[in-house]
């Protein structure tokens, strides 16, 4: 299925005025709104055939040139049977960072999203498991947000000593 | 990371469940390889519930992605699956000439494919020898550790480094290849089936490793595609889907007809191992077929196109170079690449390790994103642990080929 008629099909489905498209290479974008997203990707999944979501991640768009909204969530789907790939993004502002989990349509999304929420802050609403997964729960900030600085801000240093007397 | 065991393995239901017992298995276990942790609970020896913890080993690679240039940050790239470096480096720099919109010349993509697959054989040994020691047999792991040993120094013949070659650059690679090497690679092309024989002939029959894998940590296909996994581990479970053959990148196009995509029905233990022993020699029926076919001419593009640090004699030689070395090295020039974002991904060894690049117009990419393969296949484990025992941990967490530092970055 061409990007095109993909295109169509989910403006039929979701409202024209809520969908825009960008391309880049061979990178096809279909850009939504939060509160849109998961109508389009139960579409994309449903009526559209794309049956794995491979890739998931986020972005800080904080001192993006040009950039007029806060963070990015994009969403990388597959379309297993013809081999195409769309990329479903949106755009996040403070203070209203949660987004549907895209869980219940595609599993592999359970630990993506986790990694998201750890490094972003960004909530997934209905994820069954929403904790820190690569950072330890004690930890406070978000480290791939673009105002944390890439030395840390001396958790390292402060991490708690267990002696042996202690453990 | 380190959690309350007791906070993690509340059953649904609630209910009494002191008969329960918690094991803790890992951060420091040999069948772990790495550190990660896995949070057991049993009745018996029959598993109820296992939670991962995974992040001992995090170093925020992304975040160092978005300080280091783009030549600079394969030196980290290189750590992330460090079974099989290259193949990382490749799979980075696939999307960043991509996003640099720059095209490898004949050569360079053929030294890289014959690279990668040397990468997937290294890995596949490793880890099928690494899933039958700990089951218990030793020997197919020191014959798959000699050819590993053969293929590092192949790597260090053309880098000169054997562990971590950082070998590649934008638009082509740090040095030609000699003579020497493609000797090297000709005398393992030469050597390698009769230790892939050997191992074969210790393991596919071998009672009790069969015994122990076959029909453990069974993945069906719909669960595959619903995981989002990919490589070997789908491959095994009758998903027939390979980026060598569905997106062609490199000289893939060109060595279409030298091999096959292997895959299998089962989707357990077993049927993971005989798709990873079957690749390897896919993997060196491409190599057989690059080396002889490996073409002259120049390794990198030309350096008129700003993409790649010019060579030493004509920065020596040339104000021209000197201008442009200086260029690419200072950071406050560099590539001017477009304001842009590009996902770009190939098939390694252990599945589809894509990088998200995305720019803001500067040497170094302003969000370097991985997918990794070994953190979207580590997600299913406590599903294909279900109704399992505690020996099978090893099994299947062998079978998956789960490398921590690519786990956690």
């Amino acid at each position: 299925m061409a990007f095109e008629e993909t295109v169509q099909r989910l403006t039929e489905a979701i409202g024209a005025d809520q969908i825009r498209t960008s391309e880049f290479r061979d990178n096809r974008r279909v850009i939504v709104s939060p509160n849109k997203l998961y109508a389009v990707l139960q579409c994309c999944r449903d009526t559209l055939g794309f049956d794995m979501l491979f890739e998931q991640n986020g972005i800080d768009y904080l001192k993006y040139p040009g950039a007029r909204d806060r963070f990015g969530v994009v969403y990388g789907l597959l379309n297993m049977t013809t081999g195409e790939r769309l990329f479903v993004k949106v755009f996040l502002n403070e203070p209203d960072l949660t987004l549907p989990s895209a869980y219940p349509l595609w599993k592999g999304a359970e630990w993506m999203e986790r990694e998201i929420y750890d490094m972003f802050g960004i909530e997934f609403e209905g994820h069954p498991d929403l904790r820190r997964i690569l950072m330890p729960p004690e930890f406070t900030s978000f480290p791939l947000r673009k105002d944390y600085p890439m030395r840390g801000r001396g958790e390292r240093h402060n991490f708690p000593v267990i002696t042996r007397a202690e453990s | 990371m380190p959690l309350e065991a007791a906070t993690l393995n509340r059953l649904e239901g609630g209910g009494d469940h002191e008969y329960l017992w918690t094991l803790n298995f890992g951060p420091q276990h040999p069948a772990t390889h790495t550190t990660l942790r896995l949070i057991v609970q049993l009745s018996g020896e029959d598993i109820v519930k296992i939670t991962p913890d995974i992040g001992f080993l995090h170093s925020g690679f992304e975040k160092l992605g978005e300080d280091l240039d783009y030549n600079q940050y394969v030196t980290i790239v290189d750590r992330m699956n460090y079974i099989s470096p290259v193949a990382n480096e490749i799979s980075w720099f696939h999307a960043v000439e991509k996003l640099l919109d720059v095209q490898i010349t004949p050569r360079c993509a053929y030294i890289r494919t014959i690279m990668a697959e040397l990468a997937r054989i290294s890995d596949h040994l490793l880890c099928a020898g690494a899933a039958a020691l700990d089951l218990g047999a030793f020997t197919a792991f020191l014959y798959g550790f000699y050819q590993r040993e053969v293929i590092y120094d192949i790597y260090e013949t053309a880098s000169g480094q054997r562990f971590h070659p950082s070998y590649f650059r934008v638009g082509g690679v740090a040095y030609d290849v000699t003579d020497e090497w493609v000797a090297k690679v000709r005398n393992f092309v030469r050597d390698f089936p009769k230790t892939h024989a050997d191992m074969v002939r210790l393991l596919n029959r071998n009672r009790i490793f069969v015994e122990r894998t076959r029909g453990v940590g069974v993945l069906t296909k719909q669960l595959a595609i619903s995981r989002s996994i990919t490589g070997p581990v789908a491959r095994s479970a009758g998903v027939v889907r390979d980026l060598r053959k569905d997106e062609p990148y490199l000289a893939y196009k060109e060595l279409e007809g030298a091999f096959q995509v292997v895959c299998a029905q089962e989707g357990d233990c077993y049927a993971r191992y005989q798709v990873r022993m079957e690749e390897m020699i896919e993997s060196l029926k491409i190599i057989d077929a690059a080396i002889e076919n490996l073409p002259s001419g120049p390794i990198n593009v030309d350096a008129n196109s700003k993409a790649i640090i010019p060579d030493q004699m004509s920065v020596y030689r040339s104000i021209e170079s000197l201008i442009h070395h200086f260029e690419l090295i200072m950071p406050n020039r560099q590539w001017t690449p477009p304001i842009e974002e590009v996902y770009g991904a190939t098939e390694t060894a252990n599945g589809e390790l894509g990088f998200y690049v995305v720019s803001d117009g500067s040497g170094a990419s302003y969000r370097a994103r991985t997918r990794p393969p070994s953190f979207i296949h580590f997600a299913v484990f406590p599903e294909l642990m279900k109704g399992h025992q505690l020996s099978d941990i090893v099994a299947v967490l062998g079978s998956l080929n789960i490398i921590a530092a690519e786990l956690d970055r």
